[in-house]
This record gives structure tokens, C-alpha cells and sequence, in this order.
């Protein structure tokens, strides 16, 4: 059974310049992800995990190689094709929830689909279905100020799904919060994963990355072990 | 989804009320400066140019003049008298002449003595027409005065209203000018021009009774013939004058003014002085869009790392550029609405006690509708204008860069 490439990472060097000098932060980089992956990517920081995160969610192009969403080369797009394509396939979570301080929990989840051109009335019925999957459909109309860490990320993963991407994007998910609501966002992804998306997770917590079905080591900016 | 980003732009300004007050007062201030200057500068003029309503364009007035210029006793101040009737009615051109008298006389009534105009009338019925028509005069109640009406007056509106002595003055009521009494018998509609609604007339005789005044006039008002220019009639009787007086050109002790001219000299210092206030509104605008800049560039700044995550869940750079753009555009526009508000409560609250104290409607605030769309239009595109280069900025901002924050 072949699976499906969805992400492709193909001799990727991002170097930064800091003042005078170039710094590689991640150099020699070849990376496949398939649909339905549960992949984490685990490294100290420094690593390069980042920069690695920034690339695989078309935030940033690499300085050379090249990257592949869905078989269409990133590296070759103009940013509002960027935009598009990020809205569209790729939903992000990250380690600060950044949420819209100024939305409540019902306007944050509706907002990647008005980027996307959704009517109003198809908007308001899938935020409040997703806010009712992560149950969050008490805390609709709070702001996220009103909320406490674990109720924002499960904001935060509703958000994620808005569009129906086929990629969950989570950066330090878990690194704000308690064991306890950690645990309860990491079975989430799970429950997601078994639905058939494809999740990707950066940690620094190698318990954490356990949980995942393939395990991609970083050190210096490279790849120095895969699991899985 | 500009209907989103509007909504969502209202939204941003509701959750940020001080700022967002704080950067429209600049805005605002200089708006109402604007339109209550403008409303009553335009009803100033309406006003004044009422004032002048009396004049048509076919009458001239003559009038003294003191010439101060010389050594003394040069120049003799020659008061208009029967002799410049004459003179004037011969000058080509001229139709009729009317000559007026115009005085303060001390006038009693309810045991209150006050001051007053009297204005006095001809009694040849051709003239008497003529100054009725010119000053548009009506009756609202009683009668207008006729010939061998002597011992009775007729009073202007304000007149009427009797205010300073503390009663009433209707027809049939007897009022004592300078110890003599006299019958009102008819009470003027009210006017645009204030000194019609101010005045008492009486016949000429009268006045010339009480005074006693003999060969002198106040004002000649010369009719021009129908076909004739004006400026040129009047440049005759200027010069016909000064040969009759003996006067070089320069130093007549007479003034022959055309309506037009007295409105113009008005209108072009009214005009100078709405220009310079406008201006320094202008100004003052112009502060307020730099306030809103300030604000969309500070705004900008802490927003960066919302920028950032709009931009990962797929706003592409037009959508930030849209919504930031359309943020200080809103806070022109209703800065610009709050400005209209205040500024036209202003007008017609200042000209409100301009009238209550002259004691008669002598300024009417025209709030003109186009005047407030064009400021509210103006103010919106000044916000964007404004804006603009932080939405910009905004807008080109790179995803991880902002994340960053």
C-alpha cells in the first residue's frame, strides 16, 4: 500500500544572517510525510525545530531545496498563493493559543473562513459544531481572557479545523499547560488522527513525542535519527 | 468579506474605546470646528447680505460723508440738503429721488423711557411707494401709514415685542416720542433686515416737527432709470456734486455707494475671514490624521503577532491590508460623524444666543446637507489616507517575523 505524500521536505538548508556572518539552522534536511501521519519532531532547543515547523507549514521558504504541499511546490508560489494554500490545507497550533484577544471563542473559530470566502450563516454552524466537538459550547461567547489555558487551546485546535485542512500543525501544544490538560489535548489529536488527518507536532518532550507513531530527531539542524 | 472586515474593524474599536476616542478627538475637533464655522460664516452672510434686501440693484444712496483729510477748515462738511435734491435729480439717468431722514429719538411708554430709530416717510405718494417697496415693507397688523397721517406711527416687529418696556406695543396703543404722543397704527412683518424690525416711521413732517430739522437730509436714494447702468448713474451724480460743491475728486464729503459695492466690501471680508478660519480647521484636521497614523502605527506594532497568526490561518496580504486600512478609515469616518454632530449643535446653539441677544432672528444656521456628506466622505478618506502606509507595513509584515512578535 502506497501512501500519499502530503508533505515533502526535499534537501532543505535554511540559513540565517546575523550581521555578518551566515548561520545554518537547518542544513541537509530530507523529509517525507505521508496522509494520516501522526509524526513528531523532537529536538532541544536550538535544534531547529522551528525553522524546520516554519518550512513544513509554508511560513517560510527555504534557503535551498525544495518544498512540496500536496504535490504543488511551495518554493515557486507568491505569498497570497502561500496564504491561500496555508488556510486551505494546513491548520496551526501554537504553544501561545494566539488567539484574537479582541474575539470571543465563537468569532476566533469562524475566522480562517472568512479568509476563505465562507458565507456567514455556513460559518456560525461549523464553529459552533467544532466548539461542540472540543467541548467548548458553554464557553462560546467568551473572550479568550475569560478562558483559562486548556479551554484556549481547545479554541485554538476548533480554530484549526475551521477550513477542514488536511494537516494539524502543533508547535509545543502541550507547553503551556498542566500533565492533566496536556494529556487531554494529546488525546485529541489522537481522536483526529484516527479521523484521518494528518498531525505534526514539534516538542522538546520526548514523553511527549512517544505518543506519536513516527518520531523525527533533530540535533544542529539536522536529522540524526527517525523512528517509526 | 469586506462586510467581515468592516464588522470585524467595528469590533476592534469597540474593544479599544479609549484609544480609540482618544485618536478621534483630533479628528473631531477639527470637523466641528469646520462645519459650525462654516454653517455660521454662511448664515453671517445670509444675514448681512438680508440686511442689504432693502437695496435693490437699481437704487443709489447717498449719503454724508466726513472727509478728515487736509488742514482744518479746508474741507467743509456739507450736510445733503433740498438744494442736492436738486442737484441730483437733474443728473442723467436718475428716475426719482427719495430723500430720508434717520435719527435716535427718546421714546416713552408703560412709565419706561428707552431709545429708538425713527425713520421718516414721504408724504408725495410716488416716494412713499418707493420706500415702501424698497424695504419690502407689510403690515402684519393695523395699517401702513398714508398721507395726512400725521401723529402716527408705525413700529417694526421687535419694536412691537416691547421689550424694554416690559409690555407690548399693539395698534391703538399711544407711545411718547420726545414728550409727544402718537397712535401706532400698524405693526411691520418681520424682516431679514434688523433695522427695519427696529425702527419706528412716521410721516416726514412729523419728524421734521419733533427735530426741528429744516432743509437736511440723512440719505438720498436715487431710482435709476430702467436701461441705465447703475455704476455709470453713479459716477454722474459724483461728479455733478462735486462741481456743485466745489470739490476736487478725493475729497468729497458725500458718499454715492451702489448696493453692489457695499455687499461686495462685506462679502470680501467675511470672505478673508471664513478662509483663515477654515484654514486653521484645516490644520487642525490634519493634526487629528496624524493622530489616527500614530494610532494605526502603534496599532500595528502590538499587533504583530495577530498579524502573524491571521496571515498562518490564510489572510493573504490584500485581507490585512483591508482590514487595517478600513480600521483608520472607520476612525475618520466617525470621528468625522461625531465632529458633524458637535459642530452643528454648536452653530445653532451660538447663533441662538446671538439672536437672544440682539432680540431678533438676525442669524439662521443653514446646516446645508451636502456641506456634512462631503466633511463625512472627506474624513473617511483621511482616515485611510492616513493609515495607509502602517496597513501597508502591516501588511507586508512575513508570517514568521511576526509570530516572532
Amino acid at each position: 500500500m502506497t501512501k500519499e505524500k502530503i508533505i515533502q521536505l526535499e534537501n532543505i538548508c535554511k540559513r540565517y544572517k546575523m550581521g555578518d556572518s551566515i548561520i545554518p539552522a537547518v542544513c541537509d534536511v530530507h523529509l517525507d510525510i505521508y496522509k494520516g501521519d501522526f509524526i513528531a519532531i523532537v529536538g532541544p532547543s536550538g535544534s531547529g525545530k522551528s525553522t524546520m515547523m516554519n518550512m513544513v507549514g509554508a511560513l517560510d521558504l527555504a534557503s535551498t531545496g525544495d518544498i512540496f504541499l500536496d504535490k504543488i511546490n511551495i518554493e515557486k508560489l507568491a505569498e497570497s498563493e502561500l496564504a491561500q494554500i496555508r488556510g486551505k490545507k494546513i491548520g496551526f497550533i501554537f504553544q501561545t493559543f494566539n488567539l484574537i484577544p479582541t474575539l470571543n471563542a465563537l468569532e476566533n473559530v469562524m475566522l480562517p473562513m472568512i479568509f476563505q470566502g465562507t458565507p456567514a450563516k455556513a460559518r456560525l454552524e461549523r464553529a459552533k459544531k467544532l466548539l461542540v466537538d472540543v467541548k467548548l459550547s458553554h464557553r462560546m461567547f467568551h473572550l479568550p481572557n475569560e478562558l483559562s489555558g486548556g479551554e484556549r487551546q481547545r479554541v485554538a485546535i476548533a480554530r484549526s479545523l475551521a477550513n477542514d485542512p488536511d494537516v494539524i500543525l502543533a508547535d509545543e501544544p502541550t507547553g503551556n499547560l498542566d500533565s492533566k490538560t496536556g494529556a487531554e489535548i494529546l488525546d485529541m489529536f489522537m481522536e483526529l488522527n484516527k479521523k484521518g488527518k494528518t498531525i505534526i507536532m514539534i516538542t522538546h518532550d520526548n514523553n511527549l513525542a512517544k505518543k506519536a507513531k513516527r518520531i523525527v530527531y533533530l540535533k544542529d539542524g539536522k536529522i540524526i535519527k527517525m523512528h517509526g | 468579506m469586506i462586510k467581515d472586515f468592516f464588522l470585524l474593524a467595528i469590533n476592534n474599536m469597540k474593544k479599544r474605546k479609549l484609544r480609540s476616542f482618544l485618536t478621534m478627538l483630533g479628528i473631531f475637533i477639527g470637523i466641528a470646528a469646520i462645519v459650525s464655522l462654516i454653517s455660521l460664516g454662511q448664515g453671517l452672510q445670509t444675514a448681512i447680505t438680508g440686511q442689504f434686501s432693502s437695496l435693490s440693484t437699481d437704487k443709489l444712496t447717498i449719503q454724508n460723508a466726513g472727509t478728515g483729510f487736509g488742514p482744518p477748515g479746508s474741507t467743509v462738511v456739507e450736510k445733503l440738503n433740498d438744494h442736492d435734491i436738486q442737484v441730483i435729480g437733474r443728473v442723467r439717468g436718475v428716475k426719482t429721488v427719495v430723500s430720508r431722514l434717520l435719527r435716535v429719538v427718546r421714546v416713552e411708554y408703560n412709565d419706561v423711557t428707552s431709545f429708538n430709530y425713527i425713520a421718516d416717510l414721504p408724504e408725495e405718494s410716488d416716494k412713499m411707494k418707493i420706500v415702501y417697496d424698497s424695504m419690502t415693507i407689510m403690515a402684519k397688523e393695523g395699517r401702513l401709514l398714508k398721507k395726512d397721517d400725521r401723529g402716527k406711527v408705525i413700529i417694526g416687529s421687535s419694536v412691537a415685542k416691547g421689550i424694554e418696556f416690559d409690555k407690548e406695543i399693539t395698534v391703538g396703543k399711544k407711545i411718547i416720542i420726545q414728550g409727544r404722543e402718537f397712535e401706532v397704527v400698524g405693526v411691520l412683518k418681520e424682516s431679514s433686515s434688523f433695522q427695519v424690525n427696529l425702527v419706528i416711521i412716521m410721516l416726514n413732517d412729523d419728524v421734521a416737527d419733533l427735530l426741528n430739522i429744516q432743509d437736511e437730509w440723512d440719505i438720498i436714494v436715487a431710482q435709476v432709470e430702467t436701461g441705465e447702468k447703475t455704476e455709470e448713474v453713479a459716477k454722474n451724480i459724483e461728479r455733478a456734486m462735486r462741481k456743485d460743491r466745489d470739490l476736487k475728486e478725493g475729497e468729497e464729503d458725500f458718499s454715492v455707494q451702489t448696493p453692489l459695492q457695499a455687499i461686495s466690501s462685506i462679502n470680501q471680508i467675511l470672505n478673508i475671514i471664513n478662509i483663515i478660519v477654515v484654514g486653521i480647521a484645516f490644520i487642525s484636521i490634519l493634526v487629528g490624521g496624524i493622530g489616527v497614523a500614530n494610532t494605526m502605527y502603534t496599532s500595528v506594532l502590538e499587533r504583530k503577532k495577530e498579524i502573524g497568526t491571521l496571515k498562518a490561518i490564510g489572510a493573504k496580504n490584500s485581507h490585512v491590508l483591508a482590514i487595517f486600512i478600513i480600521e483608520s478609515g472607520l476612525l475618520g469616518f466617525i470621528g468625522g460623524l461625531i465632529g458633524v454632530i458637535i459642530g452643528a449643535s454648536l452653530a445653532l446653539s451660538l447663533s441662538s444666543l446671538a439672536n437672544n441677544f440682539v432680540g431678533t432672528q438676525i442669524i439662521t444656521v443653514q446646516l446645508s446637507i451636502p456641506l456634512m456628506i462631503s466633511v463625512l466622505v472627506f474624513s473617511f478618506l483621511m482616515g485611510i489616507l492616513f493609515g495607509t502606509i502602517p496597513s501597508y507595513q502591516a501588511s507586508k509584515l512575513r508570517p514568521v517575523d511576526a509570530l516572532r512578535g
